[in-house]
Formats: C-alpha cells, sequence, structure tokens
C-alpha cells in the first residue's frame, strides 16, 4: 500500500533531506550505522539469556566445587574436588551408565521406528496425504507430555487395556515369560523396565521423525532409481544409498533423543522400577538430600556428554538437516 | 519434474508407516475414552460404563481452575518476552553476518538442547543464591527462556524466505526504518511470529520440568496433573483435566499449521 503510494508520487531528488524529528535521526542513525542497530537488535536477547540462563548454569557449575558437611547437612562453600569424588562412587556410576545404555537403546528403536514414517512422508506421500503425514506427527509431538505418559500408564497398567489385547489373543503367557525375565521384567509393565521404555520411545520419537524426513527429503528420487537400474536389491540401495544420505537426519534426531532421555526424571518416577536415573539422582539430591553440590556435579555429567555428542554430530553434518 | 511421481510405495513401507503412525496417535485416542467411564478406582479395560458426571465434577472443583488460570496467565506473558526477543535475535542474525552468529545460535537453542532438569535447577539454585523468593515471576523466568527458541525458529526461517530486496526497494522509495518495519517487514513476517506465538504458549502452558523447579508451592495444570500421577486423588477428574488439556493444545497447533503452511514460495522473489 505505502509502496504503491510512494510510485505515483512524481519523481523525487536523488538525495533524500533528512526526515527530521526524533523518529528520522534515529532511521538515519539505523541506516548509516547499521552495526549500532545490530548492537541494539541483539542487546536484549543476549541479556536475557546470559543473565537468566548462562548466569544460572555459571552459577550451578560453580557449586558443583562446593561440598556438603556430612555432620551438620551444611553447604561448605570452599573450592573441593571432593563432590566429584563422591559422583564416582559404584553406586552413582551405575545410575550413569544405567541412564546412558536407556538413551542409546531409545535413541535406536526411535530411528528404526522413525524411518519407514519418514521415508514414506518425504518420497511417496503427496499433497493431502503429505499434510496429514506432518500434522500426524506435529500432534503428538505438541501434544502435553503428562498426559502422553498418564495415557501409557493406562495401557501398561494390570488391568489395562495392552493385557485385555493379550488375553484375548491367547498370548499372556508371553506377558509373563517377558516379565519373569531379570532385568527388563517385574511385576507389571507399568513397573519394569521395558515400560519405562516404551514410554520414552513413544515421547521422544516425533523428535527423530522430523529431521530424518527433512534429510530424506534431499535425495532425489533417481538416486534410488539408478541405484536399482544399476542392479542393486532394495536391500542394497537402502544400505549403501538411502542410509548413509539420511544419516545426518538420524544422528540430529538421536541429539533429542538421546539429550532429552538424559535429562528426564518424569517417566522413570512414574513408570518405571525405584532403581534411579540420572535426572531423579539430581531430583533426590537437590530436593530430599538437600545436597546441591552433588546435584550440580551430577547434571555436568549430561552436559559432558551431550557436548561430546554435539561435537560428534557436527562433524557428521547433522546441522544442516535440523 | 521428478520421475517416481505417481509410482506406489512398497507394501512393506506402507504398512511400517501405518504402524508408525497409529502407535503415536491410539494412545491419546485412549484418554477420550477413560474421561467418560464410571470406573472410579482402577485404569481397568474396557470400561464397565459410560458417562458424562466426572464433567460437572471437574467443572466445579477450584483447584483445576486455579490451575488453569495460572497456566494461561504464565504462558500469556512468557509468550509475549519471547516474541520480542526471539524477533529481535531472528532479524539480527538473519539480516547480517557477523563475528559469533554461530554462538548467538546456540545460545538461543540451548535451553530446549540441554536436559529441561539442568536448566530447571540452575535457575533454582540461581533464585536460592540470589535470594529470590519463588513467585509467579520466576514461573515466567523460566518459561520465557525455552520459549525464546520456538519464536526464534519461526521467525528465522520466515527471514529467510523473505527477499531482501523488498527492504532495500522500501528504502529506496524514500520510507524510513520504522515505516519499512511497519509496512513491508512486519506483513511479512507476521503469520511466522503468530506461529511462534502460538507455539511458545503451546509450550509453556505444557511445561513441568523446569515448571516443578521454579514454581515453589504453586500449582499450574501440568505441576497439578504431575501430583495426580503420584499421589492420586480422584481419579476420573484427572481422566477429564486430560482430556480437555489434550483439546486445548491441539488448537493452538492446528491454527499455527494453518498459518504457516504455504512456506514454499519467496515473497518478493516472483519473476
Amino acid at each position: 500500500m505505502s509502496l504503491d503510494a510512494a510510485i505515483s508520487r512524481a519523481p523525487a531528488p536523488a538525495i533524500l533531506p533528512g526526515s527530521g524529528g526524533l523518529r528520522g535521526a534515529f532511521s538515519d542513525l539505523f541506516w548509516r550505522r547499521p552495526k549500532f542497530l545490530l548492537a541494539l537488535m541483539l542487546l536484549p536477547p543476549l541479556l536475557w539469556l546470559g543473565i537468566v540462563y548462562i548466569g544460572s548454569l555459571i552459577a550451578l557449575l560453580l557449586q558443583s566445587f562446593f561440598s556438603i558437611d556430612e555432620f551438620s547437612g551444611l553447604i561448605n562453600r570452599q573450592f573441593t574436588l571432593k563432590t566429584y569424588g563422591d559422583l564416582f562412587q559404584p553406586a552413582n556410576l551405575d545410575i550413569i551408565l544405567r541412564t546412558v545404555t536407556m538413551a542409546a537403546l531409545v535413541t535406536f528403536a526411535s530411528a528404526v521406528i522413525a524411518f519407514p514414517i519418514a521415508y514414506y512422508a518425504a518420497r511417496y506421500a503427496r499433497g493431502r496425504w503429505k499434510a496429514l503425514f506432518y500434522l500426524g506427527v506435529m500432534l503428538p509431538l505438541w501434544s502435553s507430555y503428562l498426559v502422553k505418559i498418564y495415557a501409557w500408564k493406562l495401557i501398561l497398567a494390570k488391568e489395562g487395556i495392552l493385557t485385555w489385547l493379550l488375553a484375548k489373543l491367547n498370548l499372556l503367557w508371553l506377558l509373563d515369560a517377558w516379565l519373569s525375565l531379570p532385568i527388563v521384567g517385574g511385576n507389571s509393565l507399568s513397573v519394569s523396565f521395558t515400560g519405562t521404555f516404551i514410554v520414552f520411545v513413544y515421547v521422544w520419537l516425533p523428535f527423530m521423525i522430523l529431521p530424518v524426513q527433512a534429510a530424506l527429503e534431499r535425495v532425489p528420487g533417481n538416486l534410488v532409481e539408478a541405484s536399482s537400474d544399476l542392479g542393486a536389491s532394495p536391500g542394497q540401495t537402502f544400505r549403501n544409498v538411502l542410509f548413509p544420505l539420511a544419516l545426518p537426519g538420524i544422528v540430529a534426531g538421536s541429539i533429542f533423543t538421546f539429550s532429552l532421555t538424559l535429562g528426564d526424571y518424569i517417566i522413570p518416577q512414574i513408570i518405571g522400577t525405584s532403581r534411579l536415573f540420572i535426572g531423579q539422582a539430581v531430583y533426590s539430591q537437590q530436593g530430599t538430600a538437600g545436597n546441591i553440590p552433588l546435584a550440580a556435579a551430577f547434571t555436568v555429567v549430561p552436559i559432558v556428554i551431550m557436548g561430546f555428542y554435539l561435537w560428534g554430530a557436527k562433524r557428521m553434518g547433522a546441522f544442516d538437516a535440523l | 519434474m521428478r520421475s517416481d511421481r505417481g509410482q506406489s510405495a512398497p507394501l512393506g513401507l506402507k504398512i511400517a508407516a501405518a504402524c508408525g503412525l497409529l502407535f503415536l496417535h491410539l494412545p491419546i485416542l485412549l484418554i477420550f475414552v477413560y474421561a467418560f467411564t464410571t470406573e472410579e478406582k482402577s485404569f481397568v479395560w474396557p470400561p464397565p460404563g459410560l458417562t458424562t458426571q466426572w464433567f460437572a465434577v471437574t467443572w466445579n472443583r477450584p483447584d483445576v481452575w486455579e490451575a488453569l488460570s495460572l497456566s494461561v496467565r504464565v504462558a500469556a506473558i512468557s509468550t509475549a518476552i519471547a516474541l520480542v526477543l526471539g524477533t529481535l535475535c531472528a532479524a539480527a542474525v538473519s539480516r547480517t553476518r557477523f563475528f559469533g552468529r554461530e554462538t548467538i545460535s546456540l545460545l538461543v537453542i540451548l535451553p530446549i538442547a540441554l536436559p529441561g532438569i539442568i536448566t530447571g535447577i540452575a535457575l533454582r539454585s540461581a533464585f536460592a543464591l540470589a535470594d529470590i523468593p519463588f513467585s509467579f515471576w520466576t514461573i515466567v523466568l523460566g518459561h520465557a527462556t525455552f520459549c525464546v527458541v520456538v519464536v526464534y525458529n519461526n521467525a528465522v526461517a520466515r527471514f529467510r524466505r523473505t527477499s531482501g530486496s523488498m527492504i532495500e526497494a522500501s528504502m529506496d522509495l524514500g520510507a524510513d526504518g520504522f515505516q519499512t518495519f511497519r509496512h513491508v517487514v512486519l506483513p511479512n513476517i507476521a503469520t511466522a511470529l503468530l506461529a511462534g506465538g502460538m507455539l511458545a504458549f503451546a509450550l509453556s502452558f505444557d511445561e513441568v520440568i523446569v515448571t516443578t523447579f521454579t514454581a515453589g508451592q504453586q500449582q499450574t495444570v501440568p505441576i497439578w496433573m504431575l501430583e495426580e500421577l503420584i499421589r492420586p486423588r480422584q481419579r476420573p477428574v484427572t481422566n477429564v483435566v486430560a482430556m480437555v488439556v489434550v483439546l486445548v493444545t491441539l488448537l493452538p497447533i492446528l491454527f499455527a499449521y494453518y498459518l504457516t503452511r504455504d512456506g514454499d514460495q519467496i515473497a518478493g522473489s516472483g519473476k
């Protein structure tokens, strides 16, 4: 609108006079000194993230170098590495190992389930179906996290739909056999590692589908055709053409599935055994135990793991697939 | 164009994709059935009977309304803050190249890339160190921090598609910086901002991990649900609230999708 009005006006002089007033002065200043405008735009977000977020993170990391007095329970504000020594006790190492194993399994399972959905959506779905697939991934991604966990509590409960379904199919013996296994089993699915694993996969799956789909969208269809024209079987095409090209997307998705599993403390608390994960350890150390230094030291573990992970992912070009 | 048009997918792929989508959706649909069950004590399936009485019971629960009101207020203010900060950041990053540009993108993404528990406990310990008591504003502080990234992502994507020559044309035609922003930049990014705002609202409305660390005694809807999950008081009420939460988050997502769906054309790039 304003453009049309400006065009129909009489020819303007080549060099415009300043538009005058405070507003004009600022406008001219921004034009002459783009760096000043840039600084002005960056200042509020950087102040916010710098002070609120980075400031808090640093405060947390500093506290991991404090220690707790075992008798009084007070925090001793003196630099020490004792808390990190406590972190490497066998019980705590167990927690770390358990969480990392779970994160790796969840990531692997999400990638396996995500790939067909992403591949179909990227290569075959068109028009209306494409939109349906997109919404089909976006809606579960954005649905309430707690509601999703709650839904699985309903499903996995002993009197719930899964037991009912298996009973109808005469497969209850299979469930019982699985539940009697040592590590993955338990009294019912909702208090076993299997349950925790299923819910983790369910909740983080959309985070894997989207980047894999984005990576597969960029693979030209004729590459796949060329591969089969040259005599490759579908399996060979997948191994040698599709998978390598989709890998950056899978790595990008795995950043989310891995990181989110490492830090979660609500899923294993609601659906799972009494054996702790890193998130729960942090929560109980800072809450009931009041040992903020150890909680802080515990949070350093996922930060370090994710640091290495992100570094590796960047080298594999995963950030272009995000 | 593409030679694979019209080609149909192998049957195995179709089945795998369909099963994957069903796996994603069936659990949420189950919530809708349980909201009507007559069973009070357990999660028995199939439901022994269907009733709508729990909607009335939930309607008359003041704790549910308080939680809902707090959640909406927190989400509204966090979204407003995130809109301002996210747009500024996106404008700065997409228009210019400068030293540390990559670092800024990383800084914005960090609050959701790192596990929520780290953000939560970091904020909590910072509040403790600075002697800030828990309040409405401590919740907002946490929420706004991780909502910035959704607005930022939407705005950056739109800025990338908006051709820079339109801004130059506006300036050439004599508009000053503010007029250009008002009449050229804003109409171009408005739908992206609205979509980003919707998603930020949904994100804040649903957030539980950071909130448990910054809320003190107050209950947002997710905190209320978490309490019910750990120590159930009245299961049917939880079922109804769960269903309402699904519906409430569904609408902004659909609307945000509707706003950004025609994202393939680049404004100002026509021949």
